[in-house]
């Protein structure tokens, strides 16, 4: 068996780039992610709606959603895989219509949240849950930019190399989860 | 009467915690080995690689499997001739997951009110069942439970009408209706009979059998297996991404049940499938 293509990218992303990627394709990503998850997005939004600015800019950005174990002992984190993304479906259409152009994570998207890729150019990637050692490896570093009180929900930017990806669904609206499930049937 | 000291079991549970964080069990690695051989999709395959270089790193680099370090579930057999001393048990228990959670840097997964949010910052509350049980042992079985897959589960009252089917079939559809969500290969976790609270229980505790050991009573074995044969069948695969690994096995719990009742639930464990036992 063949090994599949890799592709390398360098976030952060433009549209062009975006929406050149393909589902199934693998891609190794390196450069900066934002690590947010469920009451992050929360706050996030809140912000945007007050009409403050956000922590980072959101131009570009690819959001990894991610609540990692405490680092130590020369490492930015002990374990850091993806966590479901669905929950955070209701947050996504908003970023993405401000520029957010990734997210990596686990499992199904919203249909609403697929089309707004769509419409906006934004791509999705999966990592493989529960490989938190494995992921972990690929954060050099990270730094909590808002929200401390939240301790593994906290809004941080990681700086990654080599980080294993898969695009699960791209900005045609193609994706990985609805050829399983067909393929089952 | 035989006198047990509180801090032993808090001794033995943050060893528990510690191994379920760190080291796959050994009949998991097996089966994750098996569904590598048996894929013939390249996702597949590479998502079930992962995952066996994961649990290699875990063990040699003193990494936790997986963030989640899990909701710290405990199933406590208290021998009805023990007299447990020094402290009670609740205390003991969520000071063992405090000192566990805090001491080998898992990670604080559990917020104090399911509406306000803080973050409790060492993972307690555990959740903690305790039964009664003839002699004078403390049997302790420890489970981290994953939010993603704990997320995915069902529980559903069937008519007696419904029969073998209705339960096959309500099986069948939780675990096509999670997808990729609760990190499958799963291992499924059937509660059947009992009342609504009682076979959501045997759901969660279904799933600390030693992995693919058949049920006790036959017809719950042949129900395991079709189970298992079905939800393979439906091509969800690793993570989600098409294959024939969807779950590495189904353990079926039953108990007696209501006249009018048939209630069924479905509790599934991530591939990590975390837990460890002590007696003490």
């Amino acid at each position: 068996m063949s090994a599949p293509q890799t592709v390398d990218l360098t976030t952060p992303l433009d549209e062009a780039a975006a929406r050149a990627l393909t589902a199934g394709t693998r891609v190794r990503i390196r450069g900066t992610l934002y690590a947010a998850r469920d009451q992050a997005h929360r706050r996030l939004c809140e912000l945007l709606a007050r009409g403050e600015a956000p922590p980072f800019p959101l131009e570009g950005a690819v959001f990894y959603y991610v609540g990692p174990t405490p680092g130590g002992e020369g490492r930015a984190f002990g374990a850091a895989g993806p966590t479901s993304s669905y929950r955070m479906d209701p947050f996504t259409p908003q970023l993405l219509a401000r520029g957010v152009r990734g997210m990596i994570g686990k499992g199904e998207r919203s249909g609403e949240v697929v089309r707004a890729m769509q419409r906006f150019g934004a791509v999705y990637f999966a990592a493989t849950g529960g490989a938190g050692a494995l992921l972990a490896r690929c954060i050099c570093s990270a730094e909590v930019l808002a929200w401390p009180e939240l301790g593994p929900e906290a809004l941080r930017r990681l700086e990654v190399e080599d980080f294993p990806a898969l695009v699960a669904i791209d900005a045609e609206g193609r994706s990985l989860y609805e050829r399983a499930t067909e393929k089952g049937a | 009467m035989r006198e047990v000291s509180v801090d032993r079991i808090q001794a033995a549970v943050v060893e528990c915690i510690e191994r379920a964080a760190f080291e796959l069990d050994a009949r998991v690695v097996s089966a994750l080995q098996a569904a590598r051989d048996q894929e013939t999709s390249s996702v597949a395959r590479t998502v079930l690689e992962e995952l066996l270089q994961n649990q290699r790193i875990a063990r040699e680099e003193r990494r936790p499997m997986c963030q989640d370090t899990g909701t710290a579930v405990l199933f406590v057999e208290l021998g009805q001739e023990v007299h447990l001393v020094d402290g009670d048990l609740r205390s003991a228990v969520d000071d063992a997951v405090h000192e566990g959670y805090t001491r080998h840097r898992l990670r604080a997964g559990m917020v104090g009110h399911p509406l306000s949010r803080e973050n409790t910052t060492d993972n307690t509350p555990a959740m903690l069942h305790v039964r009664l049980a003839p002699g004078n042992r403390v049997r302790i079985r420890f489970m981290a439970k994953g939010g993603g897959c704990e997320n995915m589960n069902r529980l559903a009252m069937l008519t007696p009408a419904q029969g073998r089917e209705g339960v096959l079939a309500f099986v069948e559809e939780s675990v096509r209706s999670a997808g990729g969500r609760p990190c499958p290969p799963v291992v499924v976790g059937v509660g059947l009979g009992g009342t609504f609270e009682r076979t959501a229980e045997l759901a969660k505790e279904a799933l600390l059998r030693p992995l693919g050991d058949p049920a006790a009573r036959d017809e719950d074995a042949a129900l395991e297996a079709e189970a298992l044969a079905r939800i393979n069948a439906l091509g969800v695969g690793p993570m989600g991404l098409g294959g024939r690994t969807t779950a590495l096995a189904v353990h079926v719990e039953s108990t007696g049940c209501h006249i009018a009742s048939l209630p069924v639930a479905v509790n599934l464990d991530c591939h990590a499938h975390r837990h460890a036992e002590a007696v003490l």
